[in-house]
């Protein structure tokens, strides 16, 4: 009994306290914040990649062979200072990172964009009409999955010759798998529903019932997919160039950067670090997006 | 039982025969494979006697179809550069990469597993979020530049370990480390969220009504269950570990079939490129298909399918 003469009645308290609505309310404040981080890296790494003339300090093509392997914050005779120092050929590593984005950028964007496409035909093809067309496509599915995708990316680029064309038409058509698959999934269980069931009594046509009806539905998860793929095709991309076969020099990219950078490990640290900080922050910052579109819109979504 | 695994095993064999088609195309995705592998000075005569060694004249079906027989049989053809069989070659070298993928392989697990128990028995607490954020720089760090940074800090830095060879135990931490973490990030993570939906289930609140202690709970009742998904992923994770290999390999100078392909790429060795392709997607297909057939014991609604 308290003052008021109310009896109030005293639960003993079972839930721990992470239990708690304090808690839980929080949880997702953290979660949406990752998320919204995430976002915010991506439209720096975005704005860098449209605004880098403007941002970098040097010409990222520009040598200066009196300046070359200068530490992060060493400046010239000019007083510039380069912030995360020059590489072996003088060059500003700060501008060549900034430079680096657009080609990380168009390149995961295109890739996405090619095996989006792709994979959101096979999926709806495969998903709609099932039976025989739906066979062929999942085994090309296994057949594709079977390979260790950048030992035969290499092998082909290696073939056709390192161009920016070849990388992305490569990453890109070899991506199609994932969509396909969860489009697939979408559109076998969009085929049950009522709506679907109703528009297909009602005499649509196949085209008319696919876009009208299951592309709206399964755009949500292909959305979610093609977020996540950025930061595959992002590390794909740096990962071919560290291997000599991503966009030829002197282009800057972040693998060609860090593939420059190992061969001066044991003297210039900052060569290898800061373009690899860039990848390490720009797939995390993706990932983070992905997590919380996928987390937002489509729980149920396994990826 | 027996017609899912025949089934299985038909399905392996058709994938097997595209991952032959996909290794011969590589090579006439130019049109001309004989420029390809030819220095580019070579003559008008070298280039036409070479052509009729290699067949390169026949249709492309005949071409397709010898390329088949050879494979079947293990012969890929001579390495260009070393006057070998290009299986041989790559054969020597697959010791190496096999003991760098399941050392990999095998860390990850050792890590990743109780690592992801652990998370999602204290749910939200320190430990979680700790593993958490491990689990999400995991996932987003390019293979070569942990590599490199691993070299920086403990070859370079602390000389404490070799950066390249293969040798000892010391030789193979930082290969292994490297190749083997991007695994753990997402075993770590299916782990803790496949214990965490075990343990919402009835079953575990079951157990738990009946008086059985936490950690049993855990270890005996959720994480058999838990285990499932992280099977299935184990075999698929391979294909990245493989994958990763030739990265990993490259960066420490480690004498397996990574390595070797890429170099072969370099040098336009196709026949040991094709081969290396081969092997790797085959004991892909291989370990996939023992998965499979594990995991009908782990989980007998499947025989049903």
């Amino acid at each position: 009994m308290d003052a008021s003469g109310v009896e109030t009645l005293r639960l003993p308290r079972t839930a721990a306290w992470w239990h708690s609505e304090t808690w839980a309310l929080t949880r997702r404040l953290i979660r949406r914040r990752t998320a919204l981080f995430g976002l915010v890296v991506l439209v720096a790494v975005v704005g860098a990649a449209f605004l880098a003339p403007l941002l970098a300090p040097f010409d990222p093509l520009e040598q200066e062979i009196t300046q070359r392997l200068k530490p992060p914050g060493g400046t010239d005779e000019r007083g510039r200072v380069h912030l995360l120092g020059t590489d072996h050929l003088g060059r500003d590593i700060l501008s060549r990172i900034l430079f680096g984005s657009r080609i990380a950028l168009l390149v995961a964007f295109s890739a996405v964009v090619i095996a989006g496409i792709l994979g959101l035909v096979i999926g709806l093809v495969s998903g709609y009409f099932g039976g025989r067309v739906d066979d062929v496509f999942m085994r090309l599915a296994d057949i594709q999955l079977a390979f260790p995708f950048i030992l035969l990316a290499i092998a082909i680029i290696g073939v056709l010759g390192p161009n920016l064309r070849n990388i992305i038409i490569v990453v890109g058509i070899s991506g199609w798998v994932v969509y396909a698959r969860i489009v697939r999934g979408e559109v076998l269980s969009l085929r049950e529903r009522e709506f679907v069931q109703a528009a297909i009594a009602m005499g649509s046509a196949n085209r008319r019932v696919i876009l009208r009806h299951i592309v709206p539905n399964a755009f949500t998860p292909w959305l979610v997919i093609a977020t996540l793929d950025m930061a595959r095709v992002i590390i794909l991309e740096s990962a071919l160039s560290f291997l000599g076969l991503g966009v030829p020099p002197p282009t800057p990219t972040w693998g060609g950067m860090l593939a420059d950078g190992r061969v001066y490990l044991s003297t210039a640290w900052w060569l290898a670090t800061f373009p690899g900080l860039a990848i390490l922050l720009t797939v995390l910052g993706i990932n983070l997006l992905g997590d919380g579109l996928r987390d937002t819109f489509d729980p149920r979504l396994k990826v | 039982m027996r017609t899912y695994l025949l089934r299985r095993l038909a399905q392996s064999l058709i994938v097997l025969l595209g991952i032959s088609a996909v290794v011969f195309v590589i090579l006439h995705l130019t049109g001309d494979p004989t420029l390809l592998m030819l220095p580019p000075d070579a003559t008008a005569e070298e280039i036409a006697r070479f052509r009729r060694a290699m067949g390169f004249d026949d249709p492309l079906y005949v071409q397709y179809w010898r390329f088949l027989k050879g494979a079947v049989q293990g012969n890929f053809g001579n390495s260009l550069r070393h006057d070998e069989p290009a299986l041989a070659l790559v054969w020597q070298r697959m010791p190496a990469t096999i003991e760098l993928t399941a050392v990999a392989l095998g860390v990850a697990l050792a890590l990743a597993i109780p690592a992801g128990i652990v998370s999602a028995a204290f749910r939200n607490t320190a430990i979680d979020y700790v593993s958490t954020v491990v689990a999400l720089v995991g996932q987003a760090m390019p293979t070569f530049w942990l590599g490199i940074m691993l070299i920086l800090i403990f070859s370079v830095g602390l000389q404490l370990l070799p950066s390249s060879g293969r040798g000892g135990v010391a030789n193979l931490i930082l290969p292994a480390l490297t190749l083997g973490f991007f695994t753990t990030a997402r075993i770590m993570r299916l782990t803790r969220s496949g214990m965490l939906e075990v343990l919402g289930q009835d079953y575990v609140r079951t157990a738990r009504a009946k008086g059985v202690g936490e950690p049993r709970v855990v270890w005996k009742h959720a994480l058999k269950n838990a285990a499932i998904p992280v099977v299935t992923i184990v075999g698929l994770e391979l294909g990245t570990l493989l994958g990763g290999a030739v990265i990993t390999e490259t960066i420490f100078a480690w004498p397996g079939v990574g390595r070797l392909s890429v170099q072969a790429i370099y040098n336009r060795d196709y026949p040991v490129v094709q081969a290396a392709v081969f092997l790797l997607a085959s004991i892909f297909v291989l370990v996939n298909l023992i998965v499979d057939i594990l995991y009908t014991y782990l989980d007998p609604r499947i025989r049903i399918r």
